[in-house]
């Protein structure tokens, strides 16, 4: 190992700059221990870091920014390079921007890797949020890092959304104007909060330099703040692996920080930089100088948020304002005078995110009502072998795509030569029926591998190679799996539909019912994994035409 | 000067002063309508010959929709008084004659030669007054303010056809095309005739120098194309959210599965 | 690289683990051998090795000089056209990928070739062991117990109090984030006027020049602004309520409900542009379906029926202008609006 010798000779040369460090702010304990902390290897645990790198490309990109950026709303004449804009009038802001883009050399091109890197991020967060429900990995003790990992989403958003309306151009002038109106429907400080927000009436001259504020101080000081909690506890906690022979719920297997792992992690920084900037050389975002400066009359077709605020404004599209002759603008009289209650505008903007955050926040606490485990978990489940929690997971993803879809739907009728109203029509069926088919189908789907599953330990793969035997019969010859994939197949956690039990007291609680029921819902349909002794018995009876696991199977189901 | 100014204060004044006024903008009204009409006489330079023959050709391709003498039935509007530019603009691109009915008429190739489709524009203008063919120092485009035309191009087109001229969705399957390599003369045609379902910006709306500014603009979107790399159908978040779903998230999956995976 | 144990030594036994359920479960094998690679066997495929992670870092390094060649050569401050920025874009955006792509693989090449691939395994140990758990317990008890605060209820409970309080002032420290001034019921106010009223004319967005009834012919749209608004003192939030589309079509086709007879003129009629749902511009107007659409959510509503919803999320119809002409022929408004413009409030009533 060439490798080996050369670090060896590097580390006595740094070995003294090292026990100088420690020497004096005593290093050592923390040398000792992260250097060979292991940390598990999977394509699937990285998005984490994706996530983490973007950040620092947005704080990096962003700095440069704000370095040539005006977050006034001051009224100017545009005077730049830009001809078709030149003589137009527009707030500071919106001409700084297009001085960013071309009369800042590589300004365009930092602006781009700002956008792209910001896109990235959330996406980056939002699967890594899924990877960890679909693998359960945020059962104890990673509850609260879960709720961390939230937390982080949210103010991604945040920090999306306050940094896409700062440029003050057409597009993100009426996002603030969408946010101005769904303010004003909130009940009672609805109107209060906007005149405040805005500084006044809508557009005003105050939102912008806010937004600024929120953008590059508190909202990214609260992320930083988040990451060095989750990342804390991740350390706390050591990183949760998948099931397979030699990894038990009590180890880590991996490989060590030093020197693999933080060479692959530090490596993977400079990947994530280098895709981004391929993307941001190659692909524009963001063309501000298309949209022009923000005007309160203007607005250009296909006008829409970035992806990730993309799920309310398609909920906002889905709903209808007027039903028949029913308007859900509802005039309450009261003794004082009419009030009016948008619920057109507050359904939509509430309730289906807010599910779905509630939902994801407490998912933890759910599943451990209905599974009575309480268990630590360091093994994660593969989706397969979780068949709830996985079509539960599904659920929610296809009702939030139903509202994402909801948000292009101009653009999915144009593009496949439909009718907007049919696609707005066929989507609001689609945001009822929708999760519960996927609910339905997915959790079918997750049965029926774990059937393969079993097929594939008790009788082995199908090898494709006929064999004729000695009576001119023709079979198809299986390979037996082998210990280690027929340990990987096997050995999951196998969950049971627990029937109410009583208390100390020896009373059935109405809580614990529901419960019962919901577990009943959840795990009436299984399929066990194979044991030793079924193998046994299939392979005593050497038969592929033999399907005593399916019968198994089936029977447990009924 | 004395006996003016008593002469103003005679009750009779202000009943005069209302004749007066009402005169003047009466004739004002009479000449500018006598302009237009002179202006749609003095453009349909078309022969008598031009007319016969786009008659012919009219009858041939048109009337069964637009009947006999264009003056229309269920399957399509009456063309008397539409003028030699909505002609030109849906023979012109092809719209016209239609293949078959539908939420509106689609580009297809030209059916027509230039010769028929100005014979068709003739013999369609002298029905009636109505806008007429575009004289060419309003479709030079060297002359026009690309600003002042983005900003007219901004308040009365870009909520149909998008900020970037790429296009939108309308109601029920309807839809603004997209102006992106739209000859000069039809985007002003369109403009002033407002075919399908588009409004119709005539010239005291959008005057004749603003919709050279309006087509300069677009023709300097165009030709400057986008300056940050491929413009993903200049379609705004939806397109760079998916593209950064697809593509972006493709590639960095790609490479996670590189990094982890073992060499041989 | 067999060696792992289960269960840590420190288990407490307190907590279940998830592995200690079933007995009929085949046996964990333990890691699968350790399978050599091509680098740990020949010597030369490691030479290779060493090759190509050098040629990535040099990639690197051409990468970062062509980001130089790109910064300097390619790039012309402010005479730029949309071409030479487009190619200066990709280039700045081809070097730092190769700079930093050059640098990544390298390393993570390196890393998987070169570096140790053998697995290693480290035990888990109790988050919280079970004796400092006690510990911890004792102290807490104590600090309180010192403390006296579950002897003393009413120092307790005055410092609730206190605590309670004290971030109340934040909260009412911005009030003043509103700039105008203005009281509750001013605000309220603001929001159902709008520069529109008897006499001012209208006027074509941007230019601000009036607009003649002789003008609009049936099947044009005009896009208006109150006369005088480009002068006004905050502009955009006057236009931001008063922007109104002028639309024409034959009163034979529109439907006037009772008290409203006198706010066309001959089939000419203006609408409050602002969207009642959020607020978009609605903008979309076509000609033969009398429909107007919003680009956002896609509201609709019929101007034959006074502009009342027939699709999408919008709650009630657009405020609609009464107008008329004045003396020299000019479209004028007749009044304000009779009703708030823009998205409905809980004030609005």
């Amino acid at each position: 190992m060439a490798a080996n010798t050369t670090e060896y000779t590097a580390a006595t040369k740094t070995g003294r700059i090292a026990d100088f460090v420690d020497s004096r702010v005593g290093g050592s304990a923390m040398v000792k221990e992260f250097g060979r902390k292991i940390f598990p290897d999977h394509w699937s645990f990285m998005f984490g870091e994706v996530a983490l790198y973007t950040f620092v490309l947005l704080l990096l990109s962003g700095t440069f920014l704000t370095f040539f950026f005006d977050p006034s709303m001051a009224h100017v004449t545009y005077n730049g390079s830009y001809v078709p804009l030149k003589g137009v009038g527009m707030s500071t802001a919106m001409a700084s921007t297009l001085d960013i883009s071309f009369d800042v050399r590589g300004g365009l091109f930092m602006r781009q890797v700002h956008h792209w890197s910001a896109l990235l991020f959330v996406a980056s967060v939002s699967v890594h949020m899924l990877r960890v429900f679909f693998t359960g990995a945020f059962r104890r003790p990673r509850e609260l890092n879960w709720i961390v990992g939230g937390v982080l989403l949210i103010l991604g958003l945040a920090a999306g959304f306050t940094g896409y309306s700062l440029p003050d151009d057409l597009l993100s002038g009426n996002g603030l104007r969408i946010i101005d109106g769904v303010m004003k429907a909130l009940p009672i400080a609805g109107t209060y909060l906007s005149m405040f927000f805005f500084g006044g009436e809508f557009p005003g001259e105050h939102v912008i330099p806010r937004l600024y504020s929120l953008h590059i101080m508190i909202v990214p000081a609260m992320i930083l703040l988040m990451v060095a909690i989750h990342l804390f506890m991740v350390v706390v906690h050591k990183h949760t692996q998948y099931p397979g022979p030699g990894r038990t719920n009590n180890n880590v297997v991996g490989f060590p920080v030093g020197p693999v792992y933080a060479a692959k992690a530090g490596g993977f920084f400079f990947i994530v930089f280098g895709i981004i900037a391929l993307i941001s050389g190659l692909f524009q975002i963001n063309p501000v100088w298309n949209y022009g400066p923000y005007d309160p009359s203007p607005v250009s077709a296909g006008t829409q948020p970035d992806w990730y605020i993309g799920f309310v404004d398609g909920a906002l599209r889905l709903m209808p304002g007027v039903l028949g002759n029913f308007s859900f603008e509802w005039v309450i009289p009261f003794p004082w005078g009419d009030n009016t209650l948008i619920l057109n505008v507050l359904l939509p903007a509430l309730v289906p995110a807010g599910a779905l955050f509630a939902v994801m926040f407490a998912w933890p606490w759910i599943e451990r009502w209905v599974t009575k485990d309480n268990r630590e978990h360091h093994l994660l489940d593969r989706p397969r072998n979780a068949p709830f929690r996985t079509a539960v997971g599904v659920a929610g993803v296809v009702f939030y795509s139903v509202m994402w879809a909801a948000a292009s739907s101009d653009l999915i009728a144009t593009h496949f030569h439909v009718s907007l109203n049919d696609v707005t029509y066929w989507l609001r069926t689609l945001f009822f029926l929708g999760p519960v088919v996927a609910f339905f189908l997915t959790r079918r789907i997750c049965l029926s591998l774990q059937r393969k599953d079993r097929e594939i330990v008790l009788h082995g793969r199908e090898a494709g190679i006929i064999e004729m035997s000695p009576e001119g019969g023709f079979s198809e010859k299986h390979e037996q799996v082998d210990v280690y994939r027929r340990y990987v197949l096997t050995n999951f956690n196998d969950r049971q539909y627990i029937p109410a039990e009583p208390d100390a007291a020896g009373h059935i609680s109405r809580k614990e019912k529901r419960r019962a029921k919901i577990s009943k819902f959840f795990f009436e349909d299984r399929v066990a994994p194979v044991t030793p002794s079924e193998l046994e018995a299939a392979h005593a009876a050497h038969g592929h035409h033999e399907v005593e696991g399916d019968k198994k199977s089936e029977s447990l189901e009924s | 000067m004395k006996a003016l100014s008593k002469k103003r204060r005679h009750p009779l004044a202000a009943v005069a002063l209302l004749l007066f006024g009402l005169l003047i903008t009466g004739s004002l009204y009479t000449a500018a309508g006598n302009i237009q009409e002179a202006k749609a006489a003095e453009t349909s330079t078309a022969s008598q010959s031009d007319i016969e023959e786009g008659g012919k050709l009219f009858v041939a391709n048109c009337a069964t929709c637009h009947g006999k003498n264009a003056e229309g039935t269920n399957d399509g509007p009456s063309l008397i008084g539409v003028g030699a530019a909505a002609v030109d603009f849906q023979v012109g691109t092809g719209r016209m004659p239609m293949q078959m009915q539908g939420p509106q008429a689609q580009v297809k190739p030209v059916q027509f030669d230039d010769e028929q489709i100005s014979q068709l524009a003739a013999y369609v203008a002298s029905l009636g007054a109505g806008p007429a063919i575009p004289d060419e120092q309003y479709l030079d485009t060297s002359e026009g303010d690309a600003a002042h035309g983005g900003t007219v191009f901004r308040v009365n087109c870009a909520m149909c056809h998008n900020a970037a001229a790429a296009g939108g969705a309308l109601t029920r399957g309807k839809f603004a095309p997209t102006l992106t390599g739209v000859e000069e003369k039809h985007i002003y045609e369109a403009m002033a005739t407002g075919p399908q379902n588009m409004p119709v910006f005539n010239d005291s709306n959008i005057t004749p120098t603003e919709k050279r500014d309006v087509i300069t603009f677009l023709k300097t979107i165009e030709a400057n194309g986008s300056a940050g790399g491929a413009a993903l159908g200049s379609l705004g978040p939806v397109a760079e959210g998916l593209f950064i779903w697809t593509a972006g998230l493709g590639i960095v999956i790609a490479f996670t599965i590189w990094l982890t995976s073992r060499p041989s | 690289m067999g060696d792992h144990s289960h269960g840590s030594p420190e288990d407490s036994g307190t907590v279940a683990k998830a592995d200690d359920v079933a007995q009929d479960r085949f046996p964990d094998p333990g890691l699968p051998p350790h399978r050599p690679r091509l680098a740990d066997r020949d010597p030369r495929a490691a030479k290779r090795h060493e090759r190509q992670v050098a040629l990535l870092f040099t990639i690197s390094i051409i990468g970062t000089l062509f980001f130089f060649v790109a910064y300097f050569v390619l790039g012309q401050l402010g005479d730029m056209s949309f071409a030479e920025l487009r190619v200066q874009n990709a280039a700045l955006g081809l070097g730092t990928a190769f700079a930093m792509l050059g640098i990544g693989i390298g390393i993570v090449h390196w890393a998987k070739t070169l570096m140790p691939d053998h697995e290693l395994v480290e035990e888990r140990h109790e988050i919280r062991p079970e004796a400092d758990r006690k510990d911890a317990q004792e102290i807490i008890d104590t600090v309180l117990d010192e403390s006296g605060i579950k002897r003393r209820p009413l120092i307790r409970n005055t410092l609730i109090g206190a605590i309670a309080l004290a971030p109340i002032p934040a909260i009412f420290m911005f009030r003043d984030l509103d700039r105008t001034g203005n009281t509750a019921s001013e605000m309220i106010d603001s929001l159902r006027h709008t520069m529109w009223d008897t006499g001012v004319r209208l006027t074509r967005d941007p230019s601000g020049t009036p607009i003649k009834a002789a003008d609009v012919q049936i099947g044009s749209a005009f896009h208006v602004i109150p006369e005088g608004l480009n002068e006004a003192e905050q502009p955009l939030n006057e236009k931001a309520k008063a922007v109104v589309l002028l639309m024409r079509m034959d009163p034979k086709e529109m439907n006037v409900s009772p008290g409203r007879e006198d706010w066309n003129v001959d089939g000419i009629v203006a609408y409050s542009k602002i969207c009642t749902h959020v607020g978009c511009p609605i903008a979309l107007y076509e000609q033969h379906t009398h429909h107007l659409l919003c680009p956002c959510h896609q509201s609709t509503f019929d101007l034959a029926n006074e502009c009342k919803v027939v699709f999408g999320p919008a709650g009630h119809a657009l405020p609609q202008l009464p107008i008329e002409v004045d003396a020299e022929g000019y479209l004028v408004a007749k009044s304000d609006f009779h009703e708030p413009v823009g998205p409905s409030y809980w004030e609005r009533g």
